[in-house]
């Protein structure tokens, strides 16, 4: 009988996977449901003897089976996509099925956790120092450094806090990891828990991946003996964006407002009921079993450039030909992940830009594309590499109203606790559609009202408006509380200093 | 089957850490909403003034006030989704869900290399056309 396998993610289910399993169930083969490879192009993707066959539909079986289907791609493992990466944190995608304890093990599972459980907390957290691992949700802090400041803090408990909140558009490496790799997750955060001397820990994940949030309580269901005397509990977000931000989520764990808090204190110090809490992303914790595994740290440092170290899993995504989950070590440029691995637009026409790190981050036009991928290369470019998540826009975008949207999300997600970022959202939207929709040539009807003394009594000129959303966005990037309004500024400038005639 | 009783919802997380949140998702599922009734119960059992869990409710935009029976249709408008096409979706799915379906915005279900994207449930749908989100909102109960 011959074996078939299929990827259960969500985005293949979203594709039409399960009809295609079915499919070939009725045809007499054994369907085994693994991770997705994160070709998603070839989506649902049928893997049968280590060849691909992409997109299939339930038409297909017939001629897939006999060996003569059109959709053929040869070895998927040499196909260029897999074959240019340098898989850590997905080393298992599309080759385990994900809720099963013994393709885990056979594949190097628990060896990080093991072998930790063998040194002292302060070992461990030296050898996360050694790699290099930055946190991998945004703001690319040294994890070393954070653990170390958590196992040395004082407090009556101590909690691991992971955040699957991952709500920025065009990211999805932390929902492939959940459903295609649930317990290196958890081993991660036992890790962890095991270096900083924590016996409680939380994954708040958002309440849009349905099919992740099933998978991994089933997941730390199964491995609850294996970690134990650990415990993870799976938390469900409740739709607000700003819960991704570390003091919101930690508010809503506590069953509060997601409102952000200042800092100090650190998270790391007074955290979680005030208690020292680690907080970090899915694919930073997700990163620690295969640091931790022997050799797994000098391995890790020996990749990457500058200070950014290792692998980062890049998520390739809107309107690309070729779009998926592609792991590689910092350092490869941004052209090179849109034209060449990407394969360009989906719709066949120019790029015209592409926003890097979600809908805080600066929209790139291709005259910067031999942009390296690493944290210190986009901060010096007035950008950020986020989540690392890619989002490609082809030359009908209209980028006035990418601007125009990223005020119009800022002021529906905004927590509402600082003025520059629940005010200034506001104001930005109107802004900016005053400026598109020709400016303001005389004083309106309020300011024109006799008692309005300090109100201006002319119009505005184009130059007068722009000038003014430059200081809205400076107020909000350094008034803000957190990155929702602090960098709200990026997508909104970039916009305006590459594309002004959009404005 | 019978609803729970908002007693034994509230009974059932009342000993955990930081209840409410998981409490609220359990009240919207079982009622189709958190009303003001519900939130002065548990207010009281979690030993909080009216005002905080007001305060959570309508903070998150899964928790409603009031119940809505009718079918819903999630649709990602978030970039990723805008840039392979969906704002020229929209016309369609709202002439196509008129009253009966309430189609709503979502801000990305991660799946932002084969969007347009929408859920239905816990279905979620890929590579959205016209017809294609038209049939789903349409077949939408």
């Amino acid at each position: 009988m011959k074996t078939v396998r299929i990827s259960d993610d969500s985005l293949a289910l979203a594709c039409g996977a399960d009809a295609v399993a079915a499919a070939f169930a009725a045809a007499g083969c054994a369907v085994e449901r693994v991770s997705s490879w994160g070709m998603h192009w070839l989506e649902p993707l049928v893997e049968i003897d280590g060849h691909g066959f992409g997109q299939a539909t339930a038409d297909d079986v017939a001629e897939i089976l006999t060996g003569t289907s059109a959709k053929a791609i040869g070895s998927i493992a040499e196909h260029p996509f897999i074959a240019s990466q340098t898989r850590l944190t997905f080393a298992r995608a599309g080759k385990t099925r994900p809720l099963s304890l013994d393709d885990y093990a056979a594949s190097g599972g628990w060896e990080g956790l093991n072998r930790a459980r063998g040194m002292s907390g302060e070992e461990t957290v030296a050898e996360i120092t050694a790699s290099g691992l930055r946190g991998r949700g945004g703001a690319g802090f040294p994890a070393g450094i954070k653990w170390d400041t958590v196992r040395k803090a004082q407090g009556p408990r101590k909690y691991i806090v992971c955040n699957a909140d991952e709500g920025d558009s065009g990211t999805f490496a932390d929902r492939m990891l959940i459903e295609g790799d649930p317990f290196q997750l958890i081993e991660g955060m036992a890790i962890a828990a095991h270096a900083v001397g924590a016996p409680h820990g939380y994954v708040y994940l958002r309440s849009e991946y349905p099919h992740a949030i099933s998978r991994l309580e089933a997941a730390v269901q199964l491995a609850a003996p294996i970690v134990a005397p650990f415990v993870v509990e799976v938390r469900v977000g409740a739709g607000a964006y700003v819960c991704g931000e570390e003091t919101s989520l930690l508010n809503s764990l506590e069953g509060k407002r997601g409102e952000v808090r200042a800092k100090p204190p650190l998270p790391a110090l007074e955290g979680l009921f005030g208690c020292p809490t680690v907080v970090n992303n899915v694919l930073t914790l997700a990163a620690a079993p295969h640091v931790l595994r022997e050799g797994g740290a000098a391995l890790y440092a020996s990749l990457g450039i500058g200070r950014s170290r290792g692998t980062m899993p890049i998520q390739l995504a809107g309107n690309l030909r070729r779009g998926g989950l592609f792991e590689v070590p910092f350092g490869i440029p941004l052209g090179e992940l849109i034209e060449k691995i990407g394969g360009g637009t989906a719709s066949g026409r120019p790029v015209k830009a592409v926003q890097v790190g979600g809908p805080l981050g600066a929209y790139i036009p291709p005259t910067n594309f031999d942009l390296p991928f690493e944290y210190e290369a986009f901060a010096a470019a007035d950008a950020l590499i986020g989540h690392g998540g890619l989002v490609v826009f082809d030359e009908s975008a209209d980028m006035g109203r990418m601007a125009r949207f990223a005020f119009q999300f800022c002021a529906a997600e905004s927590c509402g606790k600082c003025t520059p970022c629940r005010i200034g959202a506001v104001r930005g939207t109107e802004l900016v559609d005053r400026l598109r929709l020709g400016g303001k040539p005389a004083a309106d009807t309020v300011e024109a009202l006799p008692q309005m003394f300090n109100a201006r009594k002319t119009g505005r000129s184009r130059d007068e408006d722009l000038g003014l959303l430059e200081d809205l966005c400076e107020t909000m990037k350094f008034g803000s509380l957190c990155a929702l309004g602090g960098f709200t500024p990026y997508p909104v400038l970039s916009a305006l200093r590459n594309w002004p005639e959009d404005f | 089957m019978n609803p729970p009783l908002l007693s034994d919802l509230i009974a059932r997380h009342a000993g955990r850490e930081g209840p409410l949140l998981p409490l609220l998702h359990d009240v919207q599922a079982a009622f189709g909403c958190v009303s003001a009734g519900a939130e002065a119960d548990i207010a009281e059992a979690l030993n909080l003034s009216r005002a905080e869990v007001h305060g959570v409710v309508s903070f998150y935009h899964d928790f409603t006030a009031e119940p809505d029976r009718r079918p819903v249709v999630q649709l990602c408008r978030a970039e990723a989704c805008q840039s392979r096409g969906v704002e020229a979706l929209v016309p369609l799915a709202e002439a196509a869900a008129g009253g009966r379906v309430r189609l709503a915005t979502v801000y990305c279900l991660g799946l932002c290399s084969v969007g347009p994207n929408a859920r239905v449930g816990n279905d979620v749908h890929a590579r959205l056309d016209g017809p294609a989100l038209v049939r789903l909102v349409e077949a939408a109960r």
